[in-house]
């Protein structure tokens, strides 16, 4: 068991109802991190349109999650 | 630092002066503004949300990389966050090179990833009061319509 700390952004933000969590999970990588949090996000696969990022560096959805890291979900992007 | 975020209305004629050198031949700019539509839809204004660190982190990595790849003098980006009217700047990017070819394909690439790939996100307010995502509230919406076609950017 270990502790993330897990950050919502725009779309994902307003469906969780909070900027961010500590949670405690059992999840070993990002995507499963994001499939046991999709209650909050509402989204069942985010592969080729969310993006996440651990501690401040973007990362793959297979990227492993340890203990104390902060998890960034962002939904899709739209710059410009 | 040649990416940078902004709340304030973004200066083009300042950006455009720190840009001079003697060796250029060229400036191209672009400048993404606020229009009055979407997919149908009037908008009447925009609101940016930026997680600014890797805002900046990725846009100067995206800049390092064209300028690697082309032969350019100078780059600067600029991306507003915030509350933005129509007409509003929401985006510069301003490239100086000895030759036009090389800003012209240099300003393309650095845009087009800047919109792909910065945490960058815009909710667009509506004429009808309403507001919404974009890019969209269908593509990360729930289990059922997951399975679409559309491009992103």
């Amino acid at each position: 068991m270990k502790t993330l700390t897990v950050r919502y952004f725009a779309l994902f933000r307003d469906r969780a109802r909070r900027d961010q969590e500590q949670i405690r999970t059992e999840a070993t990588s990002a995507l499963s991190l994001f499939a046991e949090l999709e209650h909050r996000h509402g989204t069942e696969d985010p592969r080729g349109h969310c993006k996440v990022a651990i501690n401040d560096v973007m990362v793959d959805w297979d990227a492993p999650v340890n203990d104390g890291d902060t998890v960034l979900l962002f939904p899709p992007v739209a710059g410009g | 630092m040649r990416m940078s975020i902004t709340d304030q209305p973004i200066d083009t004629v300042a950006l455009r002066q720190r840009l001079f050198h003697r060796s250029a031949g060229a400036l191209v700019a672009f400048e993404g503004w606020i229009r009055d539509h979407n997919e149908g839809r009037t908008v009447t204004a925009l609101e940016y949300e930026v997680y600014k660190p890797l805002a900046v982190s990725e846009g100067e990595s995206i800049i390092a990389t064209v300028c690697e790849d082309i032969d350019v003098i100078d780059v600067l980006a600029v991306h507003r966050e915030g509350y933005l009217d129509i007409g509003g700047c929401a985006v510069w990017v301003g490239v100086v090179s000895a030759h036009r070819d090389e800003a012209f394909r240099a300003c393309r690439r650095i845009i087009d990833e800047i919109k792909v790939r910065l945490p960058i996100w815009k909710k667009e307010h509506y004429v009808e009061g309403d507001s919404g995502w974009v890019n969209c509230e269908r593509c990360a919406s729930h289990a059922h319509d997951h399975h679409h076609s559309h491009s992103h950017g």
